[in-house]
Parts: structure tokens; C-alpha cells; sequence
């Protein structure tokens, strides 16, 4: 078993779940678009990385004229630097299953599934006897919703929704061509909202406290709290639940050792943002506060001065470059590419004029690739190669 | 009813369906965007990102070909910044691919090449990838060659193997910059499920697959003066020749073929026509045996429908896929095998030649023939009945390399002795072509009366239709065949062993009313083989069948069992259909084979 | 009969015989099997009415779906960022010497494999590792001596 850890604020997510039942039957008992414009009006974006607003995702699905569809909670959490998922799961279950189950409500699908990655195969066990709980309850209420666990089996990519969907069809892992979108076409073809673990945890949240009280956490565009993972050289490495809209400087001198040199902000697909930006860089999504725009899975990376930036993206350009799909060739040869490429010129097998080279690569990737997995890794690579160009360098 | 939508390309405004990928929206008002992965004949991957293009207001770029067009799209196929991303993707692939162009058996005839040559990719500044990995070439099927270093990852043959032909002898294996195209557990393709039709070299972009060529060897037994190199040609090769020559699609090179194989320097120039005739002789009798005895016999040995046994892939799919079901296959060898072991005896006994002394060579559509020639069975006539099987590709290769100027050539005919044939022999070419000879001399023979077709064509087993059906009834049937009184003979056609697949599927459940069922492994049939000229497509394939069907159409006679050295080969050598001399060399057993 | 293609019926009877029951099927055998041989994959196919090479395909493109023999307990140290900086090379090395193989290799005894693997979400507690689904956290060299040695003697018990 998982040894438990010490958090700092138990705000919402991990207060107490006791009142799921309540939420429940409360909820089910409105008319769905009630419920619809509540998760609209608290701007809940979602929390697994991309950051698509939640109520838009459940009423386009909603709208859809299907019979069967699906319910998915995404708890592929694999990305480097991010182990919230893992935590919600073990501590406040009931919560995520309350919120799929609702969700199912909403959009009329009576079957959910919650994708797991392999790496978290001991939640399993405890999960399941949540799961059977829940359904039960379900049952007694004559609330038809059915909840199982698909179990991941270690690859990266399948936290990317469609490839999750060829991946509980029993196929390779590889990302499809969107549209369609899964609002209308995802898991076996049917409409299916996927949401992040951490998004319907504050989707139970939202339904227990009301979307003002959401909405007025955080800052314009980037509404509410959000849990971050924190790790690297930080006297204090754990989850958090913060409000968005921080400043990263903030960040730092609660977080940081008192050498803090960089902070990769939202883990390996994320962007490394080096100390003389720190006080320019607030935490959220896309929009006009925000110094840059930053994906969200609340992966924070801190470095010190002791450590080499080129060691720490070498680490994560041979992340992906096994992680890759490997089927569009952006991504497969680009990350091949990148990582060479800087090794080369690390060993002075090319001169410091291929980095540009390299940068202008790394572009394509972000324009041509066919998923976000390759479209990301430019992120990493041109916040680290334009801050650090001499560290690259033979 | 299709919603019609207005779009914007290069500034064009246009009016298109709803639903039209980008990339056909452009290409309808002449706009190319190049490609890789997209091949008209399979599904959209979408994987190689060649097709970029910009729309307008959104940063990131998207695939032709797997967009669909929207109201208001304004879209850029030459934008800076695709230009850019575009040369950068091929860069990319070249830096993976084994570039040693001047050694490649694909050169002139690669995409990605062409690709390397439009963008003007003249620098390697990218790293080259080729020798970090761990490429193998398999090359023990003796059908076809796999060069992982020169394959691209477009996946374009999986699509092929599992949409066209549902064999799924090649799949995508690992992750990452590990993965590849392989087949189950890395096995050599003729240790696998592979039934060597070629499909997957047709739709390779590259020369990661190619057939392999027996050129060299060909040369070297025509210069052996001491060898008397006879070449048979199958029907559709004379459709999809020209194609290699700078012909159009559908251009008929019958008479220019045989002059150019003189040119080369083979001792005979025959015709798979010829035997082909000879197999509707054999298998349309063999067709009126099982009918009598399972109608009049009730003989419950006997299996109905008959499944014909001319193509190779489709036998080799069969052994492994049902091989609960080899009795329904005629027993007779290809119009291939059948020349083959004539070659050996008969032509030899009548030419007065040392069978050993004779190499014979077969020109033909397939890949699947190379194995075939290589089956251990197939030495009836004490010696290897088929030596080399070259295949259309091969057979331009050396034209060019004879430095003949093919379109300048002047037809010239067949030689006589198994060179002649008729119309008959020649629509084997086609998909439904072995059900319409055999049901031209079937139906005539069984009710002496021409079949009740216009012009002899049976339409309903022509076109393209991966599964057609056809049925005749025979009335006032000659005293012999008064069996068949009544009897509503039903037919089907299958061609693409996807649709091979439905059909069987149908026969295994009991379903099916069929009495005989033609089985042609590739798409369109011969015509459509994995061994005709690159590209492929539907539009391609039509032109080739039209071609089939325009030198039937031609010939003065169009019935097997009106060609005169038939006619004389079984009053001379065979005696009679299905006879003991019939049986020793047309006729063969098959091989049950695993399925997985 | 082969017990491991009882398993397979056994795990097809209970998880059903479509494509989309392929994954579970997989890990049921890895769970019992630790790896994926050939002849398991060929059982599968049949058992599914799948080509083999699809389930090949499928198999090999998930990390935790060994196609190698593998040992009774294998061994996967996380190799990304936060262990990486955290010492997971130290970890490796005292493994390495412990058991005397290398990273990819196999116990001679079949016991113990040694495998790195990417993010296993315990970069809070970094460096960390699984053996088979177990996580440990927090390693030091001292602490994986410590660990390792608990299973080896499992394993003398066990005979």
C-alpha cells in the first residue's frame, strides 16, 4: 500500500465525503440542464491538462440523440511531475463516483468506467469495494448507473482520450483524428464525456457548495482551486490544493529551498519557467492575467542551482521519445530528432547553431503533430533550450 | 441529400459537399496537396502529416486528408508556414529512411523520393536515425522482400492486409521510436498467416516492400545457349504493361508484348491463355461431376458449392483460414501450374526437346504465383513445372534494360503450340472472369445452346462489386445432363479476400444455396494483382478490366472449348477431361495450414 | 492441457470474447504468467477469434505487457526527472550488485528481473520502484538492500 502524506490545505477536495449520498439524490432529482448551466456558470475548466470547460464538454454531450453512452473518468494520470489523481482516488473515491454518476445523469448514459493506469494497479483493490459500495447505494435508489475499472497497462499516450478509447477497445493506444469528437463519437463509437479524476472531484465540489462559491476562487479565466503536485528540490515535495491565479514568485517562496533556479510548471508537456520570470508568470489558464499561458495538470517542478538543465530535458526528451505512439512522424522522429540533436551538440557533434534548427523542429511538432502529446513537447524544449542556451552547449 | 457549403482555398472560393475532406476539395479544383499515407483504397490514417495545411485563424496546422471542410474555411495549402512544416516532415522521414537511392529496387518509383525531389530536399541536416536502429531485411518468402530501413511508418500495408484482404499478416508493433511494421512476433512473412498476394506492395510508398525479382536469373537462362527458355504471359499483364511503358491506364499491349519478349530473347513466346482455356475444359467438367454426384448420387463426400482454385493467395488464404473447407476447392492447378507441367511434357514431347533443357518462365499480374511456382507439389512433370515467375514490374525492368522502345514496337502474335487462345482465356484477367468462360462453356455444353447472354457477356458477374451473384437456369438440357433439368445453377464472384471472407463465412454457416464460387485474391482479380504496375486505384483497375474486356470483345473466338489446340492437345496427349494424364499433371492436393 | 491456456479460458469466459476484452485477457495472463509467450498470445488469438498479429501488435505497444520471460518478481525503478535527480542510478547500482544482473536482465534462478521504467507518479517521494504491483518509495540504497533482502528470503521459503 501507498504510504499517505502530509498536506498542507484539505480545502475542498479532500474535506470529508460523507454527504454523497445527499449530493446524489439532490442532483438527480433536478433537470439536467439545471445542472448543466451550474457547471457552465462555475467556468470549471478541465484539471487533466488541456483545460476545455466541463459544462460545455457534458451539455454537448448531453445533446446528442444516442442511446447508449458513455461515462469516463480519465485516471491515466501519467504525466512526469503529477500524482494528485492517485490521492483523490485513495482518499475521497465517493466523490468521483458520485460526479460520474451524475454526469450520467446529465447526458443519459448508464455505464461509466474509470480508466487506470497500470503503474496504480494497488488502488485497485480498495476502489473497487467503493465502487461496489456506491452501486449498490445506486441500486437501493433505483439510480441505474454501473461504474468498472479498465486497467491501463503502462503507456503514457493513453491518458490522451481518444487514444484511452482505442485502448479500452482493446487496440494500440493511438490517438484518432479529431472531429469527430468524443461528444459525439468516443468509446465504441458512442458520445462519452471524459473527464480528468481531478475535474470530478471538483465537479462534487461544485454541486455541494454551488458554482459561486467555485466561480469566486481564482482569477478571471482561471476559476476555482486546483491541486498541485509538487516535487524536485523543494523541502516540502506533496499535493497542495491552491488557488489559481498564484504568482509563481509566491509559488516559490512557499515551495522553493532558497535556490530555486527554474520550475517546470505542468511536468514534462508543460513549460520550464527559469528564476528571472518568476515574477512575471502567474499560475492559470490561457488568458489576459496570465503572464504565459500555462496547461495545468498542477505538475510543479523545482530545480536548484545544483541541477543541469540539459540533463533535465535530455530526461524528458527520451520520456517521450519512448512514450510517443510513435504513428505520426512529427512526433516520432521529432523527438528522436530533439534528443540526438541536443546530445550532439552537447558533445560539440554540432555546433551551437543547430539548437535553432532544432527550435524551429520543435514549432513543426507543435503545428503538425496529431496529438498533444507531440504538439507539447515543444513547450519544454524551447522554454528550456531559449533559457538555458548555454547550458546546452559543449 | 448532401448539404452544400462554401469554403475558401488559395484565396478560390468554392462550393462543395459537406463532409469532403480537405484534401479532395482541393485536388476537385486542382490544387495538389501532396501525401503519403493516404492511398485511395484505404481507410484515412492520417499518421504522416505530408498533408498539412493552414486554416486560416488557427495556430496549429491540420491533415488534409482527415478534415473534413466546414462552412467558411478558408484554407492555405502553401502558406509559409506550411512550406516549412511540410519540408521539415519529409526531412524528418528521410532522416529514418534508408536514402541509398541508387540501390534501391524502387528507384524512379518511390514516393517519398518523388517527395525529396519536388521540395528540393538537398541538405542532411538532420541526424541520421538509420543507424541507431536495428533494421533486419526479411527476405526467405520467395514472394516478397521486407526492408524495415526503408519503411516510413505509414502504415499503408496494415491498412491493406486488414481492409482489402482481412489476412492481418502485418500489424504495428511497440511504441515510440521502437515502433515498426511487423508480423506476429517478428516472424519471417512465409512463416506467418501471409498469403503472398502483394497488395502490401502495391500500396507501399517505399521499397520497404517489394516482390522479390528473379531478373538476373531470367537473363542468365537466356544466355545460356544450351536452354530453351519458353515464357508464358498471363491474361492481365498485356492490360497493366503498358502502364510501365508511359502508356495510359487501359491500354491493350498484347501484340507489342510478345514482340518485345522475342526482343529479349526468349526460344517461345505462349500464353497463359491458353491454359487457362484448358482449365475451364477441366474444372467446368469436374463442375458437372460434383453436381451429378451430389444431385444424383447424393454422394455426401462431394462439397458444392466448388470454389475455383486459379489464384494462388486466395488457395493459400483458404489452407489457413478454413481449412475445414478444402473440399470445396477445385482440384484443379492454376492456368499457371497447368502451362508449367505441359511445358515440361507435352510442348517438350511435341517440339522434341529434353525437358531439362527447358527453363520455363511465367510473366504474370502476382506475387502469390512466385510462391506458388515454389510449392513442393508442383514438380509434375518430373522436373520444377515453373522455374521463374516474373511479374509484370520485373518484365518492364527488362524491357528497359533491353533498351527497347517499346511504343515503336509492331505487334506480332503468339507462338503456336499452347500460344493460342480465345476470349475466354482472356477475361480470367477480370474479377468474374473464370465464371463467365466457365459459365459460357458449362451452359453450352450442358444444353448445347450458346449461354442466353447478350453478345455472350455475362454481365451480372462483371464490375466491381466485391461480392456478385449470378444464376441460370438450365432448361431442355442435352440427354446426358438431364439431371440438371430445372436446376437454377447459382453462382457467386468474390474478389479482395475480404470479400472472400463474407462468401466462406456463408458457406461455413450453411447459408449459402452457391454451386460454384469464383475466389480471386486481389482486388478487381488479376487485374488488380500485387504484381501490375504502381499506382494502384479503383478508377486504374476499372481502366485495366475495360481493357479485359475489350480484347475479349476482339478476339474471333471466345469460347475455351472452341480452341483448336485444346481441341488437339486432348486428342493427342490428355485423351480426356479429367482423365489419368489430366490428373497426373493438372490437378493437384492442397495443405492444411495453421491459422495463427 | 497447458495451464496457462486454461487461463486464458478462464479469463475469457469471464471477461468475454471481444476485441474490447483483449486488454484484461493480456494482464490477466502478465498477472500469472509475468510475460506474454508466444504460444500465450496464439491461445488469445484463438480464444478471441483475433490475428495474431494484432494481439502481438497491441501487446507490445504497453510497457507493463512483457513479451520476454521474465522473473517471479520484477523489479521496475522509475527513471524520469524527479527520481532521476533524486538518485535512481544509486538505486540501480545497488541492485545491480546485489542480484549480479544488469538492467533487462533475469535472475539466473528466474527470480528477479531488473527493468527501468517512465513516471510512476511518486515523484514526491522520489526515487521510487515497483516490484511486480508493489510500490516503495523513498530509496536509498541502504533501504533497497533492506527490501531486496525481505524478498529473497520469500523466495527461500518458499522454496
Amino acid at each position: 500500500m501507498a504510504p499517505t502524506y502530509q498536506l498542507k490545505r484539505l480545502d475542498f477536495i479532500f474535506k470529508n465525503e460523507n454527504d454523497w449520498k445527499e449530493i446524489l439524490v439532490g442532483k438527480i432529482n433536478l433537470p439536467p440542464q439545471e445542472l448543466i448551466n451550474e457547471l457552465i456558470s462555475s467556468e470549471l475548466k478541465g484539471r487533466g491538462g488541456a483545460g476545455f470547460p466541463t459544462g460545455l464538454k457534458w451539455k454537448l454531450t448531453s445533446e446528442e440523440k444516442e442511446a447508449v453512452k458513455y461515462v469516463i473518468c480519465n485516471a491515466d494520470e501519467g504525466e512526469p511531475g503529477t500524482f494528485k489523481d492517485r490521492e483523490i482516488l485513495s482518499k475521497v473515491p465517493l466523490k468521483v463516483l458520485t460526479s460520474m454518476a451524475i454526469c450520467g445523469y446529465v447526458i443519459g448514459s448508464k455505464e461509466g468506467y474509470i480508466y487506470l493506469r497500470g503503474e496504480y494497479f494497488f488502488l485497485q483493490h480498495e476502489l473497487n469495494k467503493a465502487i461496489e459500495e456506491f452501486v449498490a447505494y445506486c441500486r437501493k435508489i433505483n439510480f441505474e448507473f454501473t461504474i468498472r475499472i479498465f486497467m491501463g497497462s503502462g503507456a503514457y499516450i493513453c491518458g490522451e482520450e481518444t487514444a484511452l478509447f482505442e485502448s479500452m477497445e482493446g487496440k494500440r493506444g493511438e490517438p484518432r483524428n479529431k472531429p469527430p469528437f468524443p461528444s459525439v463519437s468516443g468509446y465504441m463509437g458512442k458520445p462519452t464525456v471524459i473527464n480528468n479524476v481531478e475535474t470530478l472531484a471538483h465537479t462534487y465540489t461544485i454541486f455541494e457548495y454551488g458554482a459561486k462559491r467555485f466561480y469566486d476562487l481564482g482569477v478571471q479565466y482561471s476559476r476555482g482551486s486546483k491541486l498541485f503536485s509538487v516535487s524536485g528540490d523543494t523541502p516540502k515535495p506533496g499535493i497542495y490544493e491552491l488557488e489559481l491565479g498564484m504568482s509563481l514568485v509566491d509559488f516559490v517562496d512557499e515551495f522553493g529551498d532558497g535556490d530555486t533556479k527554474a520550475v517546470q510548471v505542468g511536468g514534462a508537456s508543460g513549460f520550464l519557467v527559469p528564476r528571472k520570470r518568476f515574477s512575471e508568470t502567474t499560475i492559470g489558464f490561457q488568458g489576459k492575467l496570465t503572464g504565459i499561458s500555462l496547461p495545468t495538470g498542477g505538475s510543479m517542478m523545482l530545480f536548484n542551482s545544483s541541477r543541469s538543465m540539459y540533463n533535465v530535458l535530455d530526461n524528458y526528451l527520451e520520456f517521450f521519445r519512448e512514450e510517443s505512439c510513435g504513428q505520426c512522424t512529427p512526433c516520432r522522429v521529432g523527438c528522436q530528432q530533439l534528443l540526438n540533436g541536443i546530445k550532439a551538440v552537447k558533445r560539440g557533434e554540432k555546433t551551437a547553431g543547430y539548437l535553432e534548427k532544432l527550435l524551429r523542429l520543435a514549432e513543426t511538432m507543435q503545428f503538425t503533430a496529431k496529438c498533444g502529446l507531440g504538439q507539447s513537447v515543444a513547450n519544454s524544449f524551447s522554454s528550456i533550450v531559449e533559457n538555458f542556451r548555454e547550458e546546452m552547449i559543449y | 441529400m448532401t448539404t452544400k457549403i462554401k469554403i475558401t482555398i488559395n484565396d478560390l472560393e468554392v462550393e462543395i459537399d459537406q463532409g469532403t475532406s480537405i484534401l479532395n476539395a482541393a485536388r476537385d479544383i486542382g490544387v495538389i496537396i501532396p501525401t503519403l499515407c493516404y492511398h485511395k483504397d484505404l481507410c484515412v490514417a492520417g499518421n504522416c502529416r505530408v498533408c498539412v495545411v493552414e486554416l486560416v485563424g488557427q495556430k496549429k496546422l491540420s491533415a488534409a486528408c482527415a478534415t473534413p471542410c466546414e462552412e467558411g474555411m478558408n484554407i492555405l495549402t502553401n502558406s509559409f508556414k506550411v512550406r516549412n512544416s511540410r519540408k521539415h516532415i519529409i526531412e524528418l522521414l528521410l532522416s529514418e529512411h534508408n536514402a541509398d537511392c541508387t540501390r534501391c529496387y524502387k528507384n524512379g518509383n518511390c514516393e517519398l523520393q518523388k517527395l525529396a525531389s519536388d521540395f528540393k530536399i538537398m541538405t542532411q541536416d538532420f541526424i541520421r536515425l538509420v543507424p541507431f536502429k536495428n533494421y533486419t531485411i526479411d527476405h526467405f518468402s520467395p514472394s516478397i522482400i521486407k526492408d524495415d530501413s526503408k519503411c516510413i511508418r505509414c502504415q499503408r500495408c496494415v491498412r491493406t492486409c486488414e481492409e482489402i484482404q482481412g489476412v492481418n499478416a502485418l500489424t504495428v508493433a511497440y511504441k515510440g521510436d521502437q515502433m515498426k511494421i511487423s508480423t506476429f512476433f517478428e516472424k519471417p512473412m512465409n512463416d506467418v498467416i501471409c498469403t503472398n498476394c502483394g497488395q502490401c506492395i502495391n500500396h507501399c510508398p517505399t521499397g520497404a516492400l517489394v516482390e522479390k525479382n528473379y531478373i538476373e536469373e531470367v537473363w542468365d537462362a537466356i544466355a545460356d545457349k544450351s536452354c530453351h527458355v519458353v515464357i508464358q504471359t498471363a491474361p492481365a499483364v498485356r492490360v497493366g504493361l503498358g502502364e510501365e511503358m508511359g502508356l495510359e491506364p487501359g491500354t491493350r499491349v498484347t501484340g507489342k508484348m510478345v514482340a518485345a519478349l522475342r526482343r529479349l530473347g526468349f526460344d517461345a513466346v505462349l500464353d497463359t491463355d491458353f491454359s487457362a482455356d484448358l482449365t475451364i475444359i477441366e474444372e467446368g467438367s469436374e463442375l458437372m461431376v460434383r453436381l451429378k454426384k451430389v444431385l444424383v448420387d447424393h454422394d455426401s463426400d462431394i462439397k458444392l458449392p466448388m470454389a475455383t482454385s486459379c489464384s494462388p493467395g486466395w488457395i493459400k488464404y483458404i489452407e489457413h483460414m478454413y481449412p475445414d473447407c478444402l473440399g470445396h476447392l477445385s482440384t484443379c492447378k492454376s492456368p499457371q501450374q497447368m502451362f508449367g507441367a505441359l511445358a515440361k511434357t507435352y510442348y517438350a514431347k511435341v517440339r522434341n526437346l529434353k525437358p531439362e533443357k527447358i527453363v520455363s518462365v511465367s510473366v504474370m499480374p502476382c506475387t502469390a504465383k512466385k510462391f506458388e511456382a515454389n510449392r513442393p507439389e508442383m514438380h509434375d512433370s518430373g522436373y520444377r513445372d515453373v522455374d521463374y515467375v516474373l511479374t509484370t514490374r520485373e518484365l518492364a525492368i527488362m524491357i528497359k534494360q533491353a533498351g527497347i522502345d517499346f511504343q515503336k514496337l509492331i505487334d506480332e502474335p503468339f507462338d503456336r503450340l499452347m500460344g493460342e487462345s480465345t476470349g475466354a482465356g482472356v477475361i480470367f484477367g477480370a474479377t468474374g472472369g473464370v465464371m463467365e468462360a466457365a459459365l459460357r462453356t458449362v451452359y453450352e455444353l450442358v444444353t448445347g445452346r450458346e449461354i442466353p447472354f447478350d453478345n455472350l457477356n455475362v454481365t451480372p458477374v462483371r464490375g466491381m462489386d466485391g461480392v456478385k451473384e449470378c444464376s441460370i437456369r438450365i432448361e431442355n438440357p442435352l440427354e446426358e445432363w438431364e439431371f440438371l433439368e430445372g436446376v437454377e445453377l447459382k453462382c457467386a464472384v468474390a474478389h479482395g479476400l475480404i470479400n472472400a471472407k463474407k462468401v466462406m463465412d456463408r458457406i461455413v454457416s450453411g447459408t449459402s444455396e452457391y454451386h460454384f464460387v469464383e475466389f480471386m485474391a486481389c482486388p478487381g482479380g488479376c487485374l488488380g494483382g500485387g504484381g501490375q504496375p504502381i499506382p494502384t486505384s479503383p478508377e486504374i483497375r476499372q481502366k485495366r478490366a475495360e481493357a479485359i474486356y475489350a480484347e475479349d470483345q476482339g478476339m474471333p473466338l471466345r469460347k475455351s472449348h472452341l480452341n483448336p489446340e485444346i481441341l488437339k492437345i486432348y486428342a493427342d496427349f490428355l485423351s480426356k477431361p479429367l482423365g489419368e494424364k489430366s490428373h497426373q499433371l493438372l490437378h493437384t492436393q492442397y495443405i492444411r495450414r495453421e491459422r495463427f | 492441457m497447458y495451464p496457462v491456456s486454461e487461463l486464458i479460458k478462464n479469463l475469457a469466459d469471464q471477461h468475454g470474447r471481444m476485441r474490447h476484452n483483449l486488454l484484461p485477457i493480456l494482464q490477466g495472463v502478465v498477472e500469472q504468467e509475468k510475460y506474454l509467450s508466444e504460444y500465450s498470445m496464439l491461445e488469445i488469438a484463438r480464444e478471441l477469434d483475433l490475428p495474431a498479429a494484432e494481439v502481438y501488435g497491441t501487446a507490445t505497444f504497453y510497457s507493463f505487457l512483457e513479451h520476454k520471460k521474465m522473473g517471479k518478481y520484477i523489479i521496475r525503478i522509475c527513471k524520469t526527472i524527479t527520481c532521476s535527480m533524486k538518485g535512481k542510478n544509486q538505486i540501480i547500482k545497488t541492485i545491480e550488485d546485489m542480484l549480479n544482473i544488469n538492467v533487462g536482465e533475469t535472475t539466473p534462478d528466474g527470480n528477479f528481473s531488473l527493468l527501468q521504467t517512465n513516471c510512476l507518479g511518486f515523484c514526491h517521494m522520489a526515487p521510487a520502484m515497483l516490484i511486480n504491483y508493489e510500490v516503495f518509495t523513498d530509496l536509498t540504497p541502504e533501504k533497497v538492500r533492506e527490501i531486496l533482502t525481505v524478498f529473497i528470503n520469500k523466495k527461500d521459503k518458499e522454496g
